[in-house]
C-alpha cells in the first residue's frame, strides 16, 4: 500500500508539480470549452485565456514575499 | 517535412538535451569517484529501461482513438508544460534559483566520496545506483514528452530521433570536455521546450472536445506568439516585483 502511495505521488508531483490549481483550470476549462462547442457556440479563446490567467495568478502568489 | 515535425523534433531534441546535461553532471560524478564500469553500467541499464517505456507506451497509444488520444494527451502536455514554463519564468525573475551545474556536482562528488563501498554483480553499487537512477528520473520526462507528442502527431520515431541526437550531442560535448556543462543555458531551453509544450497541448486539447480553430493549423503559431508574449511580460513583471521586494527588505532593515 505504501509503494502505491508513493508509486501515485511520484506521478502526481512528475505531471501536476508544485501548483494542482493550474491542473484543475486547466481540466475545467477543457470541460467548458466541450459545452461551448456542442452549444455550437465559438470556444477555442476560452482555454488561452484560462491558462494565461491562471499561470499569471500561480507565479504573484507563488512570489508574494 | 511540416512545420508540425519540425515543432515535434526541436521539443524532444531540447528537452532531451536539458535532461542530459543534468543527468551527465551525475554521471560524471560517479565515474570520477567510483569508478567508470559502474558508472556506465548504470546508465545503460537505465537507457535499456527508458527504451523499453517507449517501445512498450508508443504502439499501445496509437490504439486509442485519436480524439481521446488528443485530448488526454493535450491536457497532460499542457499541464506538464505550464509546469516547465511556470518555474522557468520563477528563475528567469531571479525568484528561483538557476541551475548550477558545477555546485551539483560538487556536491555529488563530495556525497560520493563519502558513502560506502559494496560491490555486488562484481560492480560498485553506489556507484551503479548513482547513475540508474539519475539517467533514469531525468530519462522519464524525455519518453514522456516523446511518447505523448510524438503520438498525438502519429510520429513516435520522429520524436526518439529528436531525443537520441540530443543525447548523443550531450555524450560527444560531455567526453570531449569531460566536465558538466555548466555553460549550456538550461534555463533558457527549457522556457522554450515550456512554451512549445504548452502551445500543442492547448492546440490539441481543446482539438480533442472538437474545437475548430480559425485558420487550422497556423492558429498553432498564435498561440506560440501569445503564450511568448504573455511569459515575457510576466518575466518583466516579476522581475519590477522581486525589485521592489528587496528595496522593501533593505529599507526595513535600516
Amino acid at each position: 500500500m505504501i509503494y502505491l502511495r508513493r508509486f501515485a505521488h511520484f506521478w502526481y508531483d512528475f505531471v501536476v508539480g508544485d501548483d494542482w490549481t493550474i491542473a484543475a483550470a486547466v481540466v475545467v476549462a477543457l470541460v467548458m470549452t466541450g459545452v461551448l462547442t456542442r452549444a455550437q457556440l465559438a470556444g477555442w479563446w476560452l482555454l488561452p485565456t484560462v491558462v494565461i490567467t491562471f499561470l499569471g495568478i500561480s507565479l504573484f502568489q507563488a512570489t508574494r514575499t | 517535412m511540416t512545420s508540425g515535425s519540425v515543432a515535434l523534433f526541436a521539443a524532444t531534441f531540447l528537452a532531451s538535451a536539458v535532461e542530459m546535461v543534468e543527468a551527465l553532471t551525475i554521471v560524471l560524478a560517479a565515474g570520477v569517484t567510483r569508478g567508470w564500469r559502474a558508472a556506465l553500467f548504470g546508465v545503460a541499464a537505465a537507457l535499456a529501461a527508458l527504451v523499453a517505456l517507449i517501445v512498450l507506451l508508443g504502439p499501445a497509444l496509437m490504439r486509442i482513438p485519436i480524439e481521446i488520444l488528443q485530448l488526454v494527451v493535450g491536457a497532460l502536455l499542457l499541464i506538464f508544460g505550464l509546469q516547465w514554463l511556470r518555474k522557468a519564468i520563477l528563475r528567469a525573475s531571479g525568484f528561483k534559483a538557476l541551475h548550477d551545474e558545477d555546485a551539483i556536482y560538487a556536491r555529488t562528488v563530495a556525497a560520493a566520496r563519502a558513502a560506502e563501498h559494496e560491490v555486488r554483480a562484481g560492480l560498485d553499487w553506489y556507484g551503479f545506483t548513482l547513475c540508474f537512477k539519475g539517467v533514469l528520473l531525468e530519462g522519464l520526462e524525455v519518453v514522456f514528452i516523446v511518447v505523448t507528442f510524438g503520438a498525438a502527431q502519429n510520429q513516435i520515431g520522429l520524436a526518439a530521433a529528436g531525443a537520441l541526437t540530443a543525447l548523443l550531442v550531450v555524450l560527444i560535448v560531455g567526453v570531449a570536455i569531460h566536465r558538466p556543462l555548466s555553460r549550456v543555458p538550461e534555463n533558457l531551453l527549457k522556457f522554450c521546450v515550456g512554451l512549445l509544450l504548452t502551445t500543442f497541448g492547448t492546440f490539441w486539447g481543446a482539438e480533442g472536445v472538437g474545437v475548430a480553430w480559425p485558420g487550422g493549423d497556423i492558429a498553432l503559431l498564435g498561440l506560440l506568439a501569445l503564450y511568448t508574449t504573455a511569459a515575457l511580460v510576466f518575466v518583466w513583471a516579476l522581475r519590477r516585483r522581486r525589485a521592489a521586494l528587496l528595496t522593501a527588505t533593505i529599507g526595513g532593515i535600516k
